[in-house]
């Protein structure tokens, strides 16, 4: 500070250059996400080339239909990775509450999407509040906690499935009107994918300019500063957990209302692609770093390789070594990107002095 | 700070306490033991030498990659890729042998390419300082895939059959499994390091605090890289044993397996953070989660409990010591009289 006020010609005003640092910051955080657009975007065109009809009307919306389900959870997920922690129960939860909604539209015909979907979503916050009870007030790691509920909330979700006589929920059993959400279009748009957008919209602005949304990013970049600046890191936490439920439950819903046929295995093995989407779309797996914007483009982008593959004439058995090799060049970037910014970051506070 | 005055009579009755603490471990192992006498008696059939052989045979694989996993959970990493490692052991073992290589040459070719596996994983998170569990979650995916690269969802299932019936074969009809010989070898041989040797003590150290064993002039990459290829070397012999055990070489074997060898890590007392935990614990835990499994299926009870069950222990282990470390804080601190 006194140094400041000596050499005042050459060096910026301190909050002007923190000012910049943040701007610096928003910039890494727009390029990164340009990044994965153009990835996006160069898988598509090279498809493209290979099969010229890869974008024809039908291909675009099974497409949207694939990613919609992922872009919901990967979005929920953001928020709970961003407070340093992580739901891997989110397969379970889907599971759990697809089931549900199907045995509830299966049982009672007559009850219109709006209560399903919110049924859904209410099964799905419920999950979300165990999760973030034990990890908030218990206070303990929620990698552990939710590896827990994984098997517990699978294990609730089959035995349901084996002591109601209904093993399997079919098209049959659902209403018209719930299939009919299933497959619905907006101007050519599926509807479930409408979904996902305004979740991640939703999300997005949330975290972007809510204070309850800020102090996420403060929780996952140093818990203990976020608590003695006076944020309430329990109560955001938890919140966090029961919305990422919620929307776990909506993806769920999704997944009933788009394969109409499901049983209790719905879902299985599905965390570690939504953890994969999210950590694809910049959310750094060390909290405090990543948007819902991103990880949606993660979500869409893991979806897109799948379709993408046997069109390039490529096996689809060499879909997840592919995820798997964009995950690890995904967090090489993001570590030399993050790096260089703190090296320039740290240039500019020795000049300033 | 200001509850000073309250802590202030706690402070000195802490050193009498600590003596008093058990060794790691040792709750999980009683309740095993417990559990084990409990089921003995009332479940019929478990206690018979023919089940014990089963449910060694199950927990093989699981106690097996537990080891070296263990030592980096204790260092404060993760490795998620180790069951991904045995699907792509397994699909490389079949590939080769149909390629009419002699399992003799194959079963070290496939131990190398565990090294290697387990290398990627080490530099990665060693070398880029990349996350652990995120490298981790990457190659989980990427040595999955490449199995199914491999062998698609083809099986190669001719192995000799003098290889495969060792595999399930017990130790002079004692009811023993062959395999539970070098496996407690390998126990040994792990539970020294890490609980008589300096390397044991400089894994504490690093997860407990990275920075000061670095400054202690421990060489934390090193260590941490040699584990990880550890873990990639024993999850391939995993991956020969799985293969032989079900005769059958597949892309898809083991799927999920990382998930209980990581329960029966925390089962046992190992802190997901590092710096804690001992391997009696982790055997204990491994031994716990097979033996429920196998006593709930003897009396028929639906797998789906066992998951419930497999899920409640788990959170039960480590909100336990939160809940009596907390009444322990609350009595300590009572005013006394």
């Amino acid at each position: 500070m006194t140094a400041t006020t000596t050499t005042p010609t050459r060096t910026p005003p301190p909050e002007r250059s923190g000012r910049r640092g943040a701007a610096l910051l928003q910039r890494l955080v727009v390029v990164r996400e340009l990044g994965i657009l153009a990835a996006l975007v160069l898988l598509i065109g090279i498809t493209l080339i290979a099969n010229p009809r890869f974008l024809s009307g039908q291909n675009v919306r099974d497409l949207m239909l694939s990613a919609a389900i992922l872009v919901v959870l990967a979005a929920g997920q953001t928020m709970v990775i961003i407070t340093r922690n992580v739901d891997l129960s989110v397969g379970s939860v889907l599971g759990l509450s697809a089931y549900a909604t199907g045995t509830l539209l299966a049982n009672m015909p007559g009850t219109p999407v709006v209560v399903a979907v919110l049924a859904g979503m209410a099964v799905g916050a419920l999950c979300g509040l165990l999760n973030g009870v034990i990890v908030a007030v218990a206070k303990v790691p929620s990698l552990v906690v939710t590896l827990g509920t994984l098997y517990a909330i699978r294990g609730l979700d089959s035995l349901w499935g084996s002591t109601s006589g209904r093993l399997q929920i079919n098209a049959t059993d659902l209403p018209t009107g719930f299939k009919d959400f299933g497959g619905a279009r907006v101007l050519g748009i599926p509807v479930l994918f409408l979904v996902a957008i305004a979740v991640v919209v939703v999300v997005g602005i949330h975290l972007r300019s809510y204070r309850s949304g800020r102090e996420l990013f403060g929780i996952g970049s140093a818990p203990e500063a976020a608590r003695l600046s006076g944020i309430p890191v329990g109560r955001r936490v938890l919140v966090a957990f029961v919305v990422n439920g919620a929307l776990a439950g909506l993806a769920g819903v999704l997944y009933a209302a788009r394969f109409q046929t499901l049983d209790t295995t719905a879902g299985t093995g599905l965390e570690l692609n939504v953890v994969a989407a999210a950590v694809v779309g910049g959310v750094a797996i060390a909290g405090g770093t990543g948007s819902a914007w991103g990880a949606a483009l993660g979500a869409l982008l893991l979806t897109t390789i799948g379709t993408s593959l046997p069109q390039l004439g490529l096996d689809p058995f060499w879909r997840d070594a592919a995820v798997g090799a964009l995950i690890i060049a995904a967090i090489a970037l993001d570590k030399s990107l993050t790096d260089r910014l703190a090296a320039r970051l740290r240039g500019r506070n020795l000049r300033g002095r | 700070m200001a509850v000073d005055t309250s802590a202030g009579p706690a402070a000195p009755a802490r050193p009498s306490r600590a003596p008093r603490t058990l060794p790691s471990g040792s709750v999980i192992t009683t309740f095993l033991v417990v559990f084990l006498v409990v089921a003995g008696f009332a479940v019929d059939g478990f206690a018979s030498s023919r089940n014990a052989g089963f449910l060694l045979l199950d927990v093989a694989v699981v106690a097996l990659i537990a080891l070296p996993l263990t030592l980096i959970v204790v260092t404060g990493e993760i490795d998620l890729s180790v069951a991904s490692t045995v699907g792509l052991s397994s699909s490389v073992m079949g590939w080769l042998w149909f390629q009419g290589l002699p399992l003799e040459l194959i079963v070290p070719l496939v131990l190398v390419l565990g090294a290697v596996l387990g290398a990627v994983n080490g530099l990665l998170v060693t070398r880029l300082g990349l996350p652990s569990l995120a490298v981790t979650i990457g190659t989980l995916a990427l040595y999955r895939g490449l199995a199914f690269v491999v062998l698609g969802d083809q099986a190669v299932a001719d192995f000799p059959r003098s290889w495969t019936t060792w595999a399930i074969s017990s130790i002079g009809g004692t009811g023993i499994p062959n395999v539970v010989l070098p496996l407690l070898v390998l126990v040994a041989v792990t539970a020294v390091v890490l609980h008589a040797t300096p390397i044991g003590r400089s894994l504490y150290a690093m997860g407990n605090s990275e920075d000061a064993a670095r400054f202690s002039g421990i060489d934390v990459g090193r260590t941490k890289l040699w584990l990880f290829v550890a873990a990639g070397v024993v999850s391939a012999l995993g991956g020969v044993y799985w293969t032989l055990r079900y005769g059958s070489a597949r892309a898809d074997n083991a799927t999920g397996v990382e998930l209980q060898v990581i329960a029966a890590i925390l089962l046992g007392g190992v802190s997901i953070f590092g710096g804690s935990g001992g391997l009696l614990g982790v055997m204990a835990g491994a031994l716990l989660l097979a033996s429920v499994r196998n006593a709930l299926q003897l009396v028929n009870v639906p797998s789906d409990v066992l998951n419930i069950v497999t899920g409640v222990l788990l959170i039960v282990a480590v909100v336990a010591p939160q809940v009596t470390g907390w009444a322990r804080g609350r009595l300590a601190s009572r005013p006394p009289g």
